[in-house]
């Protein structure tokens, strides 16, 4: 049983990671990782919607119809959000201006729907609540560390304190204003998986065609599909 | 009581696929989220009106150059007197309660709202409320400074801001944005408060009468021609420095508080002439 | 004008997959044939141009604060209602989209039938409604706004499907294989369509 609680908490984190290996929840993981101090309250809005969301749902597994369940899951998750962005208006009204729609967004952010339908309609509750706040934490990483990068780099800062100090302010430091921007999210994303995948090589995908010597493969199978 | 219990019993005993049961179920889960969700909503709802007046009031504090240090916001605030003017006269008018009055929310109401034209657009934003919030620091009886509400489409997104001018209405003595979606790092750069300082003791009109303050490519040194009327551009960020000239020249104009500024501006010289009389009499 | 101003912008401009991040899941797991993604796009296109604008009609007529004046209700302010009922509205409509396909348009829903559960739980379409929203557009407005963000999606779908079918033949390191080297090609798509920025008509 501890086994189990400890494999629920712990695997998300690296070794089954919901945004690395399961492109799961990057929606909303890259719009809000202009600024690291952002991130960190939107991981925590996610990681506590996702633990309450498995609590809830596995509490009451055995009494849901099965007609009804993706709609019964939608329910509690909108109503969890809902509070949660209530309460981040309340008491962090500063960050909730700048996540805006992406509280919102965490509605449809796979991560809570896939834990809810794939773990807790099938598990205890306090395992369930743990596989959330794993999963969480799992998403949580990846977006701490797409953070730390677009931050230190592009602003040359870390929770707005000033690390790298930058020419505008009579430093050394050109931001890199790419950082800030759209893609780069893409391709440090892209980068950090090529990192995990390096150290758990069992998670490499394998490739839809082999490089094959054209003498020994005279006729190769279907070209692009046009 | 016990005919109610084993009645509930006997519901969670049902089969799951029951039509009782799946209506039952869908209901029970509503009303639970439901209380959830409007309670929390009404009882968090003081507390994030507070904080929404908060901001704005620490926003305007920011602009208005008054100390505040040992001093709650309230209590700076009461040096502030906000008044509500009528935008196509200048005057400054009854019509609604000062206090009360929202000027984004008239903005959108017909009721209160004026459309703007192609032309007279320039900060892209629509339309504007007939009405509009202005806000006097008082130094004695003389207003040492004004505070105007702008707004005005930048790159991304609408910028809100204030911009204050000192008691001649005509120099800059701070601005800040308070709400955008620029791009951090490039046109997020109006937040920096080393550029907004760089606005202090700018002039907003020329002889002429016509707003002609505005952002230029680069920066802006002694050797500029008419440098009290330039401010440094935002690094990377032309589209967001065309939106915050096009904004700030569009609400010191005609169509924004330039007739309520033209008063100030008369009763001024009107005030100095009057001195100048005084003391050449007196001479 | 406009009009043709929002959409072009919402097209190329605020694209909600390459600018936003909006509907990635699906945007990156099914994107590996070009046929495939034209259809899925498609799909997603019919659903938003249908539910911004009735999202819309929701939130004028009963969220707003005020907008209840009409059943005598002027102080009730619902707008926090917003999240559930959008939801709520996409999944309803996304079913009774399926059903009617499936019942008058056979052809369509073998078409499109796969993705439409997938569509309920995309972003982009919740998304789409929340800046509707958060912009403050009309009806008319959403009815475009809705339609083109559509279009911006599934052109970006399909371009990346287009470039993965080509990506197949490269020889690309073993721990970027797959997901990894996608994340790298729609960063520098993203990248691509940061030249349409600053666009005006």
């Amino acid at each position: 049983m501890a086994s189990d609680a400890r494999k629920a908490l712990f695997e998300p984190l690296f070794s089954n990671n919901p945004i690395a290996l399961q492109i799961l929840g990057v929606c909303s993981a890259l719009a809000v990782t202009s600024q690291l101090s952002v991130a960190l309250i939107m991981c925590l809005a996610l990681t506590s919607v996702t633990a309450f969301s498995n609590l809830s749902i596995s509490l009451i597994r055995n009494h849901v119809p099965s007609s009804i369940r993706i709609i019964v899951q939608m329910t509690i998750i909108a109503s969890l959000v809902i509070v949660v962005d209530q309460i981040l208006k309340a008491y962090a009204f500063d960050v909730s201006k700048k996540l805006a729609v992406f509280v919102g967004l965490i509605i449809t952010n796979c991560i809570v729907m896939g834990r809810a339908e794939a773990y807790a309609m099938k598990n205890g509750p306090w395992n369930s609540f743990l596989d959330g706040i794993g999963n969480g934490l799992g998403y949580s990483i990846i977006l701490i560390i797409v953070g730390a990068v677009r931050e230190l780099f592009g602003s040359g800062s870390l929770l707005g304190y000033q690390i790298l100090s930058p020419v505008s302010e009579g430093g050394w430091y050109t931001p890199n204003g790419l950082m800030l921007l759209a893609p780069s999210a893409f391709i440090i994303i892209g980068l950090t998986i090529w990192a995990i995948r390096s150290f758990y090589p069992e998670q490499v995908e394998k490739p839809d065609y082999e490089m094959q010597n054209a003498h020994n493969a005279p006729a190769h199978g279907a070209p692009g599909g046009h | 009581m016990i005919l109610n219990i084993n009645k509930q019993c006997g519901f969670f005993h049902l089969p799951n696929d029951n039509i009782v049961k799946t209506i039952g179920v869908a209901a029970l889960l509503c009303l639970v989220c439901s209380v959830i969700v409007s309670g929390a909503a009404t009882l968090l709802k003081p507390t994030q009106v507070a904080n929404a007046l908060l901001d704005k009031k620490n926003n305007i504090l920011a602009v208005s150059g008054i100390d505040l240090t040992g001093k709650s916001v309230a209590d700076a605030f009461s040096q502030i007197e906000t008044k509500v003017i009528d935008m196509a006269t200048g005057e400054f008018t009854d019509a609604v309660d000062p206090v009360t009055f929202d000027q984004r929310k008239a903005s959108k109401d017909s009721d209160y709202r004026v459309e703007l034209s192609g032309d007279q657009d320039v900060a892209q934003i629509g339309g504007r409320s007939k009405y509009a919030s202005v806000y006097l620091v008082k130094e004695g009886d003389a207003v040492s400074k004004i505070i105007l509400p702008i707004k005005g489409y930048g790159l991304w997104s609408t910028l809100y801001g204030f911009i204050a001018l000192e008691g001649d209405a005509n120099t800059v003595s701070g601005i800040t944005f308070y709400e955008h979606k620029e791009t951090p790092g490039l046109g997020g750069e109006i937040e920096n408060k080393k550029w907004q300082a760089s606005w202090d003791g700018k002039k907003i009109v020329d002889a002429s009468g016509q707003p002609v303050i505005q952002l230029i490519k680069g920066t802006v040194s002694p050797e500029t021609p008419r440098a009290e009327y330039k401010i440094d551009g935002l690094a990377g960020a032309t589209l967001t420095s065309n939106g915050v000239t096009n904004l700030v020249q569009f609400w010191m104009g005609e169509d924004g508080f330039g007739p309520y500024l033209e008063k100030v501006r008369a009763k001024q010289s009107q005030a100095s002439a009057m001195a100048d009389k005084n003391t050449l009499e007196q001479g | 004008m406009d009009l043709v101003s929002l959409a072009v912008k919402s097209i190329f401009i605020e694209n909600l997959a390459l600018s936003f991040f909006l509907g990635m899941c699906t945007f990156l797991a099914v994107s590996k044939k070009i046929q495939t993604a034209i259809g899925l796009g498609f799909a997603v296109f019919v659903v938003l141009a249908i539910t911004v604008p009735v999202n819309n009609l929701i939130y004028q007529n009963f969220l707003q604060e005020g907008a209840l004046a009409w059943a005598g209700m002027p102080e009730v302010d619902l707008s926090f209602l917003g999240l559930i009922s959008y939801i709520g509205v996409i999944a309803a409509l996304v079913q009774i989209l399926e059903m009617f396909l499936d019942r008058f348009v056979p052809a369509l829903y073998n078409a499109l039938g796969i993705f439409l559960p997938l569509i309920t739980v995309n972003c982009a379409i919740l998304g789409a409604s929340l800046f509707m929203v958060e912009r403050d557009y009309n009806f008319t407005e959403s009815l475009v706004y809705g339609a083109s963000s559509g279009v911006g999606w599934a052109l970006a779908i399909v371009a990346l499907a287009g470039i993965r079918e080509k990506l197949k033949y490269s020889d690309v390191p073993d721990g970027l294989q797959g997901l990894g080297i996608t994340f790298i090609t729609v960063g520098l798509m993203a990248l691509g369509f940061l030249a349409f920025s600053g666009i005006q008509l």
